[in-house]
């Protein structure tokens, strides 16, 4: 099953023009139609993954990805070794706990090494806003953002908008409240340059001590007030508020936090009957979400953005790695 | 060594508003007359060929004695700030005093407090004694308001002025860049810009009580700026300073995450940069200085919050400085009191102006070929600068300390 958004190739440039980057920085560099063509590049994965058995392909057969992570996650990187190795690639997982980074190394010293054993993409995270950029510059292979400090996390952005695509039709004249701890989120800065570019409005929810500075001028409007910022929405996504936010430096308590922007089935009313619920991972139930929003059989697609992340991953990993595959038009 | 009597002529004198033809005698290392009648016997002649002939730039406020940069720069005295060491200590004070000589002179100011670290007075009179021009807070500010108090009182009874940092720690804590869309797209920590605005306001209210003068290393807001104007509306004895990188660079030079633009203050809006050049022109800003701070790239190839702030500034200064009289911001006159005669009467020097009996610190300037700025081709130790690849105009051809030709 496809989309019924999704476009015929003849619709985009020939070639390596439908996407003319080395690299997967973020969303930024990228134009509406190189989001569009990723997601309908992932909707044949996402049918390949429901197929059974066989999930695979080969054609990244005899590739080293290295997924090199410096700083802890699960989820995204157990994507992107799922999504490397069902198109046949060698993935091989770094993380920063077991490298020498914890040795003093630079960061440029590490990405040098790495590339030296010749990857043929990297996948990188580091906690650090513009570190994956400074890797990017250095190295001979393309290299996909895995989300750096607070700056963007562009595979999240793509499944994200892949999921309000099948599940709503489009991804364009919607109403889109992003709720929660904006002001340190990556997930938010690349959500709504992707939700804005594709031409929805975009609304932040959010305390006034997790909201970015200016963040107006990204072509947002802002609310502090959910009940408000909730209403008519076509879309609730949610954000995850780290524990160390909760301490009293930016917000009293969790309690207080969860009465005045968790999402409650309540709150939830004053959204579209029919507006879907999102959330990147991991939860913390009970403070930002209640369990019966989180688990809701209809509107929660916290499931289906996992499953849409492999077939996104899989779907850049193929893209970015054509001019390397010498596949006819990337050059 | 025993010097020649110089004679400088066919030159066009910095020593009002606007260069004028003239020729300048230098006696035993000091200006001995302007357009004399007659020459000693045995003279050096230099011809200047038209060029202008101006005081040695004194550079306010630098962070390492970097000499090929400053003679590129055509700076003849530096003022280091005590964050190196830090300058704590007379017998630091003293070494650093004889840094750079003959050719380059080098005046320590002291740190305010013990291992500036903002809690008890450093022995800033035994620093006096061993060379200490002033005193300043080094890189930060004094946080706590009943420490800064002291140390204004104390060091105005001495004669020093107090050299300031002005950043609230509490707003910029963590902060790496100026709130606003900038920051905000890059995902990056950022601060206020009314953190400098309000570390003004409490130092200000400090210097009316004590009386104490002081002078704000860099001003960079227009809200900073309006306070200072104010205060010296008032008669208060405070002085600012600003370098090039807040005057010619908004924030949006930190796109792309580039670490040669990290700057403390960070820079700043737009709206704030044109206060700025607003404030060269109404004479609020007094001083401008290069705050000369080379940065291998240990310290800056690497992600922009973990690099760490600074520029290499000393080779530029000049350069950008003329900018400022090209584009009608000030006259030539005034840019020189800002480089030179401003820092020269703060540090109580006999140099900084072209005058009769003082020192012959001399630079000759073509103010009009074009160069462009060079990163990996800088005589500084490094090659940290936020201006890599702009086009500028004008630079020093000829430098004496002293009396001395150095270049």
């Amino acid at each position: 099953m496809t989309s019924a958004t999704t476009r015929p190739a003849s619709d985009y440039p020939p070639g390596g023009d439908a996407f003319r980057h080395r690299h997967l920085i973020g969303i930024a560099q990228l134009t509406p139609w190189e989001i569009s063509y990723v997601l309908d590049a992932a909707e044949q994965w996402v049918e390949l993954n429901r197929s059974g058995a066989a999930k695979h392909d080969d054609r990244l057969a005899g590739l080293t990805i290295i997924n090199a992570f410096f700083e802890n996650s699960t989820r995204t990187l157990l994507s992107f070794e799922i999504a490397g190795k069902r198109l046949g690639a060698d993935v091989v997982n770094m993380h920063a706990a077991q490298s020498s980074v914890k040795k003093g190394e630079t960061l440029i010293d590490t990405a040098m090494t790495l590339n030296a054993m010749r990857a043929d993409a990297m996948v990188i995270r580091h906690a650090s806003s513009g570190a994956v950029q400074l890797i990017a510059d250095k190295v001979d292979c393309p290299v996909l953002n895995a989300g750096d400090g607070r700056h963007e996390h562009p595979t999240q952005a793509l499944l994200d908008a892949l999921t309000i695509r099948r599940r709503l039709g489009r991804v364009e004249g919607l109403t889109i409240a992003i709720c929660g701890d904006v002001l340190h989120s990556r997930v938010a800065r690349s959500n709504i340059l992707a939700l804005t570019l594709l031409g929805n409005e975009v609304r932040i929810v959010a305390p006034p001590t997790l909201t970015p500075p200016a963040v107006d001028r990204m072509h947002v409007t802002t609310f502090t007030d959910m009940d408000e910022g909730l209403k008519d929405a076509d879309v609730v996504m949610m954000l995850r508020l780290q524990n160390e936010r909760m301490d009293g430096a930016y917000l009293p308590s969790a309690r207080e936090y969860h009465a005045f922007y968790g999402l409650t089935p309540k709150r939830l009313e004053k959204a579209k009957p029919d507006a879907i619920v999102m959330h990147p991972g991991p939860m913390n139930r009970g403070v930002e979400i209640d369990s019966n929003v989180a688990d809701h059989p209809t509107r929660s697609t916290i499931t289906e953005q996992v499953e849409m992340g492999v077939a996104v991953r899989m779907a850049c990993l193929d893209i970015l790695t054509r001019r390397k595959r010498g596949v006819p038009g990337w050059n | 060594m025993e010097l020649k009597p110089l004679h400088i002529v066919n030159a066009q004198l910095v020593d009002a508003e606007t260069p004028r033809a003239g020729s300048l005698l230098v006696i035993d290392g000091r200006i001995a007359a302007l357009d004399p009648t007659e020459t000693p016997e045995g003279s050096e002649i230099v011809d200047a060929k038209g060029q202008w002939l101006a005081p040695g730039i004194i550079d306010l406020g630098v962070f390492a004695t970097d000499k090929p940069a400053f003679h590129f720069g055509g700076i003849t005295r530096a003022a280091l700030m005590p964050d190196a060491g830090p300058l704590d200590d007379p017998g630091l004070v003293e070494r650093a005093a004889k840094g750079g000589k003959p050719d380059l002179w080098v005046h320590p100011l002291a740190a305010a407090t013990k291992g500036l670290a903002g809690r008890e007075l450093a022995e800033i009179g035994l620093m006096k004694s061993a060379g200490a021009r002033a005193i300043a807070t080094g890189r930060t500010r004094i946080a706590d308001s009943g420490v800064m108090r002291r140390v204004l009182a104390y060091a105005a009874s001495l004669g020093l002025v107090t050299i300031i940092h002005a950043e609230d720690e509490g707003l910029t804590a963590g902060a790496v860049a100026t709130d606003g869309e900038m920051a905000t797209r890059l995902g990056l920590a950022s601060a206020p810009a009314i953190a400098e605005a309000m570390a003004i306001a409490r130092d200000l209210a400090l210097v009316e009580e004590t009386g104490a003068p002081v002078h704000f290393r860099q001003v960079t807001t227009a809200r900073g700026l309006d306070l200072i104007r104010a205060a010296k509306a008032k008669g208060l004895p405070v002085l600012c300073g600003i370098t090039p990188a807040h005057l010619f660079l908004s924030d949006t030079a930190i796109g792309d995450f580039r670490t040669f633009a990290r700057l403390s203050p960070p820079l700043r809006s737009e709206d704030d940069r044109q206060a700025c050049l607003a404030a060269v022109a109404d004479g609020t800003i007094d001083v401008l200085s290069s705050g000369h701070d080379p940065r291998g790239p240990e310290d800056k190839r690497l992600p922009f919050a973990e690099a760490l702030p600074g520029m290499a500034g000393a080779e530029t200064l000049l350069a950008l400085g003329l900018n400022l009289v090209r584009d009608g911001h000030v006259s030539p006159g005034r840019l020189f009191d800002m480089l030179a005669a401003t820092p020269a009467c703060l540090l109580g020097l006999d140099a900084g102006r072209l005058a009769v009996g003082k020192d012959a610190d001399l630079i000759l300037i073509d103010d009009g070929t074009p160069w462009q700025v060079d990163a990996k081709k800088m005589a500084a130790y490094a090659g940290n600068t936020p201006f890599d690849g702009m086009p500028v105009q004008g630079r020093a051809t000829a430098m004496w300390k002293g009396g001395m030709r150095v270049r």
